[in-house]
């Protein structure tokens, strides 16, 4: 999982920088929430209801797999969010018990 | 006084309608919940990468920047990007009012809007078919569409070392768009076997000539797969895929015609990423809230002018049917002109009823080529997830479904949880619906479109903001 490099569709990239639970990752502006994550390594980020991991399955907003806590609001859909500068994700978890 | 057409989707099907209705002289409110036209055949790089040469990774490129920039520049249109339709509804039994939602995907506040339209086009194609199999919830399992989303839309190859498996056409473009961005590919598997793929092509010869940029278009990637050597493997498919925590390895195994694994003959691959994909399943939850009626419970009836049976109401694209890019946008600019009121003995409209049935001919030929197998829920385990969300199991879902006491779909979703997820269904519906056809039901009936907050539904919404037309002049 990385962004294509040397891209030959003349990509030009303005950094940008979220948290996510606290930690800073980075990422380039324009790039889906999950863009973001993809591209700096996390392949799962949410979890199912008996605590297995989840991350992107649809890519395109049918699936909710991938749904984020983005500045406070929950459930939102991680593939079809724009990322912003600062932004504060929390991920979130269907397991028992598990609070997030 | 002039008509207000409004169309829901702006890929190939709704730009076409758009342009359609148009033409006929109508005034169109063009909506879509993504930020960008182009659908998912013309994904657009977000308009921060400000790309230098975004058309080179697709087909038809110039011909989509044309379409686009008519349509979304035309005085009598109004172009509504992040705008959700969440709801349609007929309170008179007359064109159904459109409920959206604008403003950033799952924001909180997003304004709410009715459109009370004289007619209707409904275009929110379709997504991957994905049937399940042991392992396919490991993250690192993606749909074929997610990779060519994120490949397409942003530029970030989903893998290193990529498996692409499953049925269709599909399969070859994900495959190029990959390989074109670096990725290593091990394999294309089409689960259909070699002769079962050559009958579908072979059959009705003459209509191929006249579809040849999309068999060209297919002939390529094929081309391409041959000189990066990537095999490209018909009666292979995968049956399961292993990892601790995510995707390591994938299993593959041969298939007979009708996709019973053939014993012995599993073998193990190691990649980072397997993207699978099925077909499509069209997204029909806004034609059956219309009250549309479906064809074999599967897609939206329309007529030979794509009236769906609704009065008022006009479909195109893949809730249609599984035809492609070409045929959507024909499809589209046909809806689109009668929407608008366009005469349907125009030379314009009968010149498009031909190139539609052209390119519907040729998908016809394709879904021949790459059905999907009776018995492949000979690969799934007791324990194999089904319903993704709810993490309901074959095992759970076919005592349910033998026990008498609850035999209908409601009573197996409440005892098991299937389909009652936040993807509502969307993923396993069909799939529980063929494996329990008994249980009856409608998979696709779903009141809400796209989620609303419960903040957002008490907010009294805006009601028929239709731009008038002179407004938008004065406002250039
Ligand atoms: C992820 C994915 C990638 C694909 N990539 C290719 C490809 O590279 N090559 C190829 O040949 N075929 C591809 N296809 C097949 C593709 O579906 C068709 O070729 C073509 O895009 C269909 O056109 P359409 O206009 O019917 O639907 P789409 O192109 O899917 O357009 C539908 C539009 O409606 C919008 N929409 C849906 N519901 C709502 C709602 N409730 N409110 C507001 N807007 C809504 C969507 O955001 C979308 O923009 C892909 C399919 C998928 C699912
Ligand atoms: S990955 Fe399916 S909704 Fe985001």
């Amino acid at each position: 999982m990385r962004l294509v490099d040397d891209d030959p569709a003349g990509r030009r990239d303005v950094p940008l920088r979220i948290t996510v639970d606290g930690e800073p990752v980075a990422g380039i502006t324009g790039q889906t929430i999950a863009g973001v994550l993809l591209a700096s390594g996390h392949r799962a980020w949410r979890t199912g209801p008996s605590g297995a991991p989840r991350g992107v399955f649809c890519g395109i907003g049918v699936c909710f797999d991938c749904l984020v806590t983005v500045n406070g609001v929950r459930d939102v859909r991680a593939c079809a969010r724009r990322a912003h500068e600062g932004d504060t994700v929390t991920t979130q978890s269907r397991a028992q018990g598990d609070l997030r | 006084m002039t008509r207000r057409v409004v169309v829901v989707g702006a890929g190939p099907a709704g730009l076409g309608a758009a342009a359609g209705a148009l033409r006929a002289g109508a005034a169109v409110t063009l909506l879509d919940a993504a930020e960008n036209p182009g659908g998912q055949y013309h994904r657009m790089l977000p308009g921060a990468f400000a790309a230098a040469d975004p058309g080179r990774l697709h087909h038809g490129w110039r011909g989509f920047e044309r379409l686009r920039d008519h349509v979304l520049g035309h005085a009598r249109c109004d172009w509504w990007p992040e705008s959700a339709v969440w709801a349609v509804e007929r309170p008179d039994r007359g064109v159904p009012h459109v409920h959206v939602l604008r403003g950033e995907a799952d924001g909180a506040g997003r304004a709410r809007h009715v459109l009370v339209p004289d007619a209707l086009v409904l275009a929110p194609g379709a997504h991957d078919r994905v049937l399940p199999f042991p392992g396919w919830e490991l993250p690192g399992v993606h749909t074929a569409g997610a990779a060519q989303a994120l490949v397409k839309g942003e530029r970030l190859v989903i893998g290193d070392s990529v498996l692409i498996a499953g049925t269709g056409p599909f399969l070859l473009p994900v495959a190029a768009s990959l390989l074109d961005a670096g990725a290593a590919v091990h394999g294309v598997l089409e689960a259909n076997t070699a002769s079962t793929v050559a009958r579908g092509w072979g059959r009705r010869p003459w209509e191929l000539p006249a579809e040849s940029g999309k068999a060209g278009e297919l002939a390529g990637y094929l081309g391409l797969l041959a000189r990066r050597r990537v095999p490209y493997r018909t009666g292979r498919a995968v049956v399961e895929a292993r990892g601790d925590g995510r995707v390591e390895e994938a299993v593959t195994a041969r298939l007979r015609p009708d996709w019973s694994v053939v014993p012995g003959t599993e073998r193990t691959i190691a990649v980072d990423a397997l993207c699978v994909t099925h077909g499509f399943s069209p997204r029909l939850e806004l034609p059956v809230a219309a009250g549309c009626a479906l064809r074999d419970g599967a897609f939206t009836e329309v007529d030979a002018d794509q009236r769906t049976s609704v009065p008022g109401v006009h479909a195109a694209g893949e809730i249609t049917g599984i035809a492609g890019a070409q045929a959507a946008r024909t499809e589209g600019l046909l809806a689109g002109w009668i929407a608008g009121g366009g005469a349907p003995d125009a030379p314009e409209a009968v010149r498009t009823r031909r190139s539609r049935d052209r390119a519907r001919a040729f998908a016809a030929r394709l879904a021949a080529a790459h059905p999907i197998g009776a018995a492949w829920p000979g690969w799934l385990r007791p324990e194999t997830v089904v319903c993704r969300c709810e993490e309901t199991t074959y095992g759970a879902l076919l005592s349910a479904g033998g026990d008498p006491s609850r035999n209908s779909a409601h009573a197996v979703r409440l005892g098991t949880r299937a389909g009652l997820g936040p993807c509502q269904g969307r993923i396993c519906g069909p799939t529980v619906a063929e494996l329990l056809p008994d249980a009856g039901g409608n998979p696709h009936h779903r009141p809400v479109a796209q989620p609303i907050r419960l903040g957002e539904l008490a907010q009294p919404p805006v009601e028929n903001p239709i731009e008038n037309t002179d407004r938008k002049e004065s406002a250039r």
